[in-house]
């Protein structure tokens, strides 16, 4: 097979992270490759590299059997590689036509009719549909992520990388996508796409190459791979999801929610009357796509996120469950965490929620409690013993308690924040994404201390991405899709089909799955 | 084998945490390249030998005890602005408006000096300036800050234009103020009613040791105070301030009041301990000079002195180099806009790290 | 009526000033450079233009005006454009904050255009250059004769006429062509631009100098045309350059609304003076100081409306202020 892409012996750090470590990779004309590994593996910094976005600091990039230097994206467009990122590059304020005309080689003419014209002929090939007119800001994520292909294509890419392109999609769209993206191959272009779902490996791609740890580990033809294989060369050693699930002792009422609906701020039901309770002593898993209403689920219960009238959630706080709830909404999230519902929310860029990046561990221990201090004044001498015990307990690795977290690894950042609120003794812990991107130790580390939670009495609930992390690790599951609770099932009875199926597809006659 | 393009001549790096040394170094460079770039344009323009040049320097601020005594006067004035920028600066809210700010603390205390000053005595005069310039200059920094907070207005357009809302005041004020006179001059001339003291045979001794007070104070209600706490969270994230049920609003409006309120005291100590007069110069560009200041000192007030100190010493220079070679005193703007320039830029050398072309080829034939 | 006249001769001209300031300010910010260094840029731009001026005046015998408006334009640009530089290298290759950046650009330009003209003036209260003056102000002949009409419209000096002219080329380079399509995605998301192979930095680069360059013509436009051509130490420009950036906003970021609210900006300016006598009455003089504030005003109750309105279009370009590092995590 002939190479479009090989990559020799590449290496690039940031600052004293390795992020690629002597890699070496082959892309073949006309097939789809899968990059596999875990959150945090490289394999997006790797592609950036391709695409001209960071110059690796050692190593070779070929392209079509000659070496050449790919100093900026302008340079990978005049190669023909394209690539269509996690979070989009298009311009809000731009139509389509406009995203597309951008930077466009000046020998053309610069003629928007033309230019459209030109797109929409692609979008007759592949089956496109796409408004031209329509502003990027009023697109659907979806339509966002057409353009983008729309735009890579218009410039004659015959190498295409997708980086995460199904993340924020649904099934039907992820199937949409899929037969483009095979017509493209079947049209004689490579296709490199970043994942980590296994299935999808499997289902769309020719050959795998795998990353671990920013290193190469290998290639396997898809036709001769399954899950276990590569499972086994993602995460380095066979998964066997050995999680601890003691059974719930006598589990009491702690939340009962009832009628919860949430409109967001472009007007869209985000949450449509959500009702379920939670025991203390129990783990209940939330599994949905992401993006489904999970973040505002919990934002509402921590008093973050508005709620529509009638929404209710009550709260008993009292040791046997018993006695007067507390209803929560309506309530500043302080008072509800100080009332001994806390949550801790992992988000994509880790820092954004929770952390405070330029200050050190001991000033993030501080954020939850530092009006408890005397007077005025914050008390220091607590949140720095904290930091200490957490540093100790969850072996974090700083270089000291007052490091800026903001340089810590991903890791070690949650390690920090999901530690922080462990420690503060809740009656209920949210976590959600708590063990995002982090390796398979510290995961279990992290449900280690779910557990212990649980065993306490706490009232856990966790949102989770890993089917079967859930599946393992909580009592009842509770799926939520486009925004509803599309079922709670037992954790120990059902299966993953079963949940999988609920987290596609509204059970409801009548209604549409979106 | 020749690659058909060249690796970029230069390309630039990320650094981790530069060391303390490092900072030190840079920012030590910086002030000797930008004291060379001025000795090159004040040897270009007088000829003169740069070197005696800057002993002549020296002399505007260490030159005579009265010198000495002007030199921390105005050094108070602008570190007693820049104390006051610095927590709406680390909140990463760009109060532009301090001169508008000083004005309007200035404006009331001048008018209750004025009409006030015969009919209160003094125990009651100076405890009502204080206070209204206060309230005023805290009203001025609200504005700006309540409909950041609500609405999200471009707060560094905003605070900018409120200047000029100001001088208007100012200018009208002074206009009736003089009446048919053509200038304003000292206010309470006579009876010298509402004029801070003298004592220990010094002019200034109240506004140097207000500011005195003002920097240990900031520095420490930024750094150990629970307020001081949320300033920092909110300036790094909104949504982390969010989260930890801060409520943001309230300290994006709380801050820029106690910001605008420091700013109105400083109008009181101009118009009470240093002019006492008024016009629509009082603040006299510090409330820009001192953004610049609170940005370099990276809001610790000690640095800020350190720089205000800096500056101050230029200028003063400058002014003694104009009088003494027959120049003009905008030579102190045209130095300090160079040294500024200067330490401004410095910054990229210990944030960021650069590699040239030669770098890589060499490691990589160190490698073969 | 007569004083009405007067008022509009008087503000179509103070607005010609600040269109030039808006309309450089507005090219930067849409580069994402947000330069508050404009009063600055303004000072070098009328210094450099008045300085060449002078020079040529007292020193060729026989000044030709033509060659007095071109060497005066370019010594203008060139000053104006180093400023611009100074600004670029600082904040684009150095990263810089730009607010600081600007704010020292201006205490500098101010600097060197006093600093200097104080060796012009020469211990005079003011010096002039009278045949640069007659070049820049003279009227459109024959049409500005013809009655009121002509005088209110054809009655100013060319670079009125190039101000409106150029706020319509920018608009048309900034909606039509490949090149402002560009630089609006750098403003936007350089992140975005740059994936798309336009070279940030070059644009950003050009955006500001060429800015800069139009800034300062608001500046050269000043001194030798509204300010009768002469030069003295001055804080005007200073308030003048302000007022520019007030206009940027104004406008939300689009040349054409420079024009009527240039126009606009310059009628209230003037409102003092002569609304008082048009109406009839007479007001004291602090009350004109008061009247002064409404351009600010509005300005500011524009930029409430705005954010109000949240109408995506309407809003800065959304990088504005920030640098970009590719490599940024």
């Amino acid at each position: 097979m002939e190479c479009a892409i090989s990559l020799k012996h590449v290496t690039k750090t940031f600052g004293s992270v390795v992020a690629n470590k002597d890699v070496s990779l082959d892309i073949y004309k006309g097939e789809i490759l899968s990059l596999l590994g875990e959150n945090g593996s490289g394999k997006t910094t790797l592609l950036n590299m391709i695409a001209g976005i960071y110059y690796p600091d050692s190593g070779e990039v070929w392209v079509n059997g000659k070496p050449v230097e790919i100093r900026s994206p302008k340079d990978a467009y005049n190669l023909g590689i394209g690539m269509i990122h996690q979070h989009f590059k298009l311009v809000d304020v731009f139509t389509a036509t406009e995203n597309i005309a951008l930077g466009l080689d000046r020998k053309e003419a610069f003629d928007l009719k033309e230019i459209r014209k030109k797109a929409q002929a692609i979008c007759d090939k592949y089956h496109f549909e796409m408004d031209f007119d329509q502003k990027v800001y009023a697109m659907s994520v979806s339509q966002k992520q057409t353009l983008e292909i729309i735009k890579v294509l218009y410039r004659g890419a015959d190498i295409l990388i997708l980086d995460e392109p199904t993340a924020v999609l649904t099934p039907q769209e992820t199937e949409k996508l899929f037969r483009v993206i095979s017509n493209m191959r079947d049209d004689g272009k490579s296709v490199v796409i970043i994942t980590h779902k296994l299935h999808e490996v499997l289902e769309i791609s020719d050959r795998v190459s795998i990353l671990r740890k920013g290193e190469y580990i290998g290639t396997v033809d898809t036709k001769d791979a399954d899950e276990s294989i590569l499972t086994e060369m993602m995460v380095g050693k066979k998964v066997e999801l050995n999680i601890e699930r003691p059974e719930p002792e006598n589990p009491v009422k702690r939340l009962d929610v009832k009628n919860l609906s949430v409109i967001s701020a472009e007007g869209i039901e985000v949450l449509h009357d959500i009702n379920f309770e939670a025991y203390g002593g129990e783990i209940l898993g939330i599994a949905g796509v992401s993006g489904n209403g999970q973040k505002e689920l919990l934002e509402a219960i921590a008093g973050l996120q508005p709620v529509a009238a009638g929404g209710s959630v009550k709260y008993y706080s009292s040791e046997d469950g018993k006695g007067d709830a507390m209803e929560v909404i309506g309530k500043n999230p302080r008072v509800i965490r100080n009332a001994g519902i806390h949550m801790s929310f992992v988000p994509e860029d880790r820092l954004g929620m929770g952390l405070v990046g330029s200050m050190g561990m001991t000033g993030n221990m501080m954020l939850k409690d530092y009006e408890k201090g005397k007077w005025f004044l914050t008390d220091r001498k607590s949140p720095r013993n904290l930091a200490e015990q957490i540093k100790e307990e969850l072996a974090v690795v700083t270089p000291g308690i007052n490091t800026p977290v903001s340089r810590l690894s991903g890791g070690n950042v949650q390690k920090v924040l999901v530690g922080r609120e462990i420690s503060a003794a809740p009656m209920v812990l949210m976590t959600a994404y708590a063990v995002r991107g982090l390796d398979i130790n510290t995961s279990y580390t992290i449900y280690d201390l779910l557990n212990q939670q649980k065993k306490k009495g706490v009232a856990v609930i966790y949102v989770g991405e890993d089917l079967d992390v859930l599946l393992a690790l909580s009592d009842r599951i509770l799926v939520l899709c486009g925004g509803r609770v599309n079922g709670i099932v037992d954790a120990r009875k059902t299966n993953k089909e079963e949940v999988g199926l609920l987290m596609t597809k509204l059970r409801k006659e009548g209604e549409k799955s979106e | 084998m020749s690659n058909p393009v060249k690796e970029p001549f230069l390309r630039i790096v990320k650094r981790d945490e530069a060391s303390i040394a490092r900072k030190i170094l840079v920012r030590i460079a910086a002030i000797l390249f930008a004291l060379v770039l001025d000795a090159l344009f004040i040897f270009f323009v007088t000829g003169l030998n740069p070197l005696s040049v800057y002993v002549v320097m020296f002399q505007g601020t260490f030159g005579t005890s009265i010198r000495f005594s002007w030199a921390v006067r105005d050094l108070v004035s602008l570190l007693c602005i820049g104390i006051a920028l610095a927590p709406a600066f680390k909140m990463k809210f760009w109060n532009i408006g301090a001169e508008g700010q000083v004005l309007m603390g200035a404006l009331v205390t001048a008018l209750i000096m004025v009409y006030l000053g015969g009919k209160l005595p003094g125990t009651v005069l100076f405890p009502v300036m204080i206070v209204t310039s206060i309230a005023v200059g805290a009203v001025w920094g609200l504005i700006p800050a309540f409909f950041k907070a609500k609405w999200k207005t471009n707060e560094t357009l905003f605070t900018l234009m409120m200047n000029y809302v100001a001088t208007s005041f100012v200018a009208c004020a002074v206009n009736i103020m003089r009446g048919q006179a053509s200038s304003l001059g000292k206010l309470n001339m006579g009876t010298k009613i509402g004029w801070f003291p003298q004592f220990f045979g010094q002019r200034y001794n109240i506004n140097i040791l207000v500011v005195v007070i003002l920097t240990f104070a900031m520095f420490f209600y930024l750094k150990y105070t629970k307020h001081g706490y949320e300033i920092t969270v909110v300036g790094e994230s909104e949504n982390t301030a969010r989260y930890a049920g801060i409520n943001v609003s309230r300290v994006i409006m709380r801050t820029m009041a106690i910001s605008g309120a420091i700013c109105g005291l400083c109008g009181l100590l101009l118009v009470c301990g240093r002019d006492q007069t008024i016009s629509t110069s009082t603040a006299g560009g510090n409330g820009f000079t001192a953004i610049i200041v609170a940005w370099l000192a990276k809001f610790n007030t000690f640095y800020m002195a350190l720089i205000a100190f800096l500056l101050i010493f230029l200028q003063k220079g400058a002014g003694e180099i104009a009088s003494a070679y027959g120049l003009n005193d905008f030579a102190s703007s045209i130095i300090s806009g160079v040294i500024l320039f200067c330490i401004l830029g410095s910054e990229f050398f210990v944030n960021y790290r650069c590699i040239f072309r030669a770098g890589k080829a060499a490691k990589k034939s160190d490698e073969q | 009526m007569s004083s009405l006249i007067a008022w509009i001769i008087r503000a179509i001209p103070f607005g010609t000033i600040i269109m030039y300031g808006a309309m450089g300010e507005t090219v930067t910010e849409k580069s994402g450079n947000l330069n508050l260094g404009v009063p600055g840029i303004m000072y070098l731009g009328g210094f450099a233009g008045f300085a060449s001026a002078y020079f040529y005046e007292n020193s060729v015998a026989d000044p030709i005006p033509l060659v007095s408006i071109l060497l005066t334009l370019f010594c203008c640009i060139v000053a104006s454009m180093l400023g611009g530089l100074i600004f670029s290298f600082l904040t684009i290759t150095l990263r810089a904050n730009q607010n600081v950046t600007g704010l020292a650009l201006t205490t500098f330009g101010m600097g060197v255009a006093n600093f200097f003209g104080v060796f012009i003036l020469n211990g005079k209260a003011y010096s002039a250059a009278p045949m640069a003056n007659a070049a820049y102000i003279r009227k459109i002949p024959v049409l500005s004769e013809l009655g009121i009409a002509g005088q209110i419209v054809f009655g100013y000096g060319f670079l009125v006429y190039a101000a409106i002219l150029l706020a319509v080329l920018l608009h048309w380079f900034l909606n039509k062509t490949r090149v402002g399509l560009n630089l609006r995605a750098v403003g936007e998301n350089p992140a975005t631009a740059d994936a798309a192979g336009i070279n940030v930095t070059k644009y950003k680069y050009l955006a500001t100098c060429i800015g800069a360059a139009i800034s300062g013509i608001g500046g050269l436009y000043y001194v030798l045309d509204y300010n009768s051509g002469i030069w003295a130490t001055t804080g005007q420009i200073e308030a003048l350059g302000w007022l520019a950036v007030a206009l940027v906003i104004f406008t939300t970021w689009r040349p054409l609304n420079a024009i009527w609210g240039a126009y606009l900006f310059g009628t209230l300016y003037w409102l003092y003076q002569f609304l008082p006598s048009l109406m009839g009455f007479t007001v004291a003089s602090y009350v004109t100081d008061l009247i002064q504030m409404v351009p600010y005003l509005v300005t500011i109750v524009v930029l409430i409306v705005t954010s109000l309105r949240k109408k995506k279009e309407n809003q800065p370009p959304e990088h504005l202020g920030l640098a970009y590092f590719r490599e940024e995590r």
